[in-house]
């Protein structure tokens, strides 16, 4: 059984259907990006897996769990899928070390010292140790970030959901971020939506190309991007490449 | 709290209490809860009536200054919160209240000023407090008044200004790093 299954999911805000039934399935450490124009409803997949949007129809299972069954113990279940947010969401009261932290202290716990210990080791995985005490707002974005992806790993989660983590940064700042992810690559499962394709085609396993709500194809990034079978998706990626260059 | 995340009918008791308690004048809320009490046989003293008064007028505008920092809270990090697998109750603990708290000292201070002032108003339904008594000297020593009530005046200042030093100073010890400078730019 795969870790994690997507099956036909559907969501709708008010008369506006989002997504139409969506399903795919991920692996173990394994890298997926989803491409697609913007409003196709990718962000509101990544929240309807963890359920912070829960989907109308269609179930998500997790290692096992059902998370769309109503008595799922979420709060438990949660802490093995990480998210980046775009626009970073760190506590604003806390170091960057202490918003790391915060969730082993008072989600898995482990107490202050060890809390901290393994926060810091986090931190220098994301290469920002000197940054440990400073607060969110005297950081930069690209740091934020960086301390967002660290927040999400300290949970020791089976997989980790990034909702566009580099639209919010200056272009300097997204190549430490993609850093970050790469090193990530292949130790845990990543379901990244992002415009970064260079990323996309270097990193990922599998490509997903989302429009209007479906999935339109997904594939390999070798496929995807010199292979793709479906009219729309060629249209798609020719045109991300004339705006960003082949690579 | 009840306003912001509360269900209903809660939030409609709460938002209920809020619109007569700011919409009553001080003075009415005080006779109300003396001499009104009284009448269908609740007896208070002065005192209690005065204290239950106050504290009902002022939680009234309390409920706002706490409402509009926690609504300046961006949603994102209770969303962050929940996705780490922290419970709502837990959200709100550690990371909502402080920085509500935080966020609430300069509104609250104000509050306070108004409250420890407005408390002279228990003097209309016979607290015997300052001006009270102030009232009792000037009618033996009618020369004395001017003194008195300059006395009484420099008394509630001092009182005032110290006690918001000393909020302003919890204001700066719990300030949030960063927030200085991102307030500068």
């Amino acid at each position: 059984m795969a870790m994690l299954e997507v099956k036909d999911v559907h969501k709708s805000y008010g008369t506006c259907e989002v997504l139409k039934g969506v399903s795919f399935t991920m692996e173990r450490h394994q890298t997926k990006v989803i491409i697609g124009t913007s409003g196709t409803g990718k962000s509101t997949l990544l929240k309807c897996i963890n359920q912070l949007d829960p989907p109308e129809k269609g179930q998500v299972w997790l290692e096992g769990e059902e998370l769309t069954n109503p008595s799922a113990d979420l709060n438990r279940i949660r802490q093995k899928i990480g998210f980046v947010f775009q626009d970073f969401n760190l506590f604003n009261h806390l170091t960057a070390l202490r918003n790391v932290s915060i969730g082993l202290e008072k989600v898995k716990k482990i107490e202050k010292e060890k809390a901290r210990e393994r926060a810091l080791e986090e931190l220098r995985r994301v290469g920002l140790e000197k940054q440990a005490h400073q607060y969110p707002a005297q950081l930069s974005g690209g740091q934020k970030q960086r301390v967002g992806i660290a927040r999400a790993l300290a949970m020791d989660p089976s997989i980790i959901l990034f909702d566009e983590p580099t639209s919010a940064l200056d272009p300097e700042l997204i190549g430490d971020v993609l850093d970050v992810m790469k090193n990530l690559a292949g130790k845990v499962a990543m379901l990244i939506v992002t415009h970064e394709m260079g990323f996309a085609r270097n990193v990922a396993d599998e490509i997903i190309f989302m429009e209007g709500g479906y999935i339109i194809e997904s594939g390999s990034p070798e496929q995807m991007f010199n292979n793709a079978k479906v009219e729309r998706t060629r249209q798609f990626l020719g045109r991300i490449s004339t705006l960003y260059g082949k690579e | 709290m009840g306003r912001a995340y509360g269900k209903q009918p809660l939030r409609f008791l709460i938002y209920l209490y809020e619109k007569i308690f700011r919409g009553l004048p001080l003075l009415v809320i005080l006779f109300l809860m003396y001499f009104g009490l009284n009448q269908i046989g609740i007896r208070i003293t002065g005192f209690a009536a005065a204290i239950i008064g106050l504290v009902l007028h002022s939680t009234a505008y309390q409920v706002q200054i706490y409402r509009s920092a926690i609504n300046s809270i961006p949603d994102g990090q209770k969303t962050a919160a929940l996705s780490i697998g922290m419970s709502k109750t837990k959200t709100i603990f550690y990371i909502i209240l402080p920085q509500v708290l935080r966020l609430s000292i300069p509104g609250w201070s104000n509050e306070f000023t108004i409250l420890l002032k407005d408390s002279l108003i228990a003097f209309s339904i016979g607290v015997f407090e300052l001006m009270a008594r102030a009232d009792a000297i000037n009618a033996t020593h009618p020369s004395g008044t001017l003194s008195v009530l300059l006395f009484i005046a420099a008394l509630y200042f001092i009182l005032v200004f110290s006690i918001n030093r000393g909020l302003n100073y919890l204001e700066k010890k719990y300030r949030i790093s960063g927030y200085e400078v991102a307030a500068a730019r």
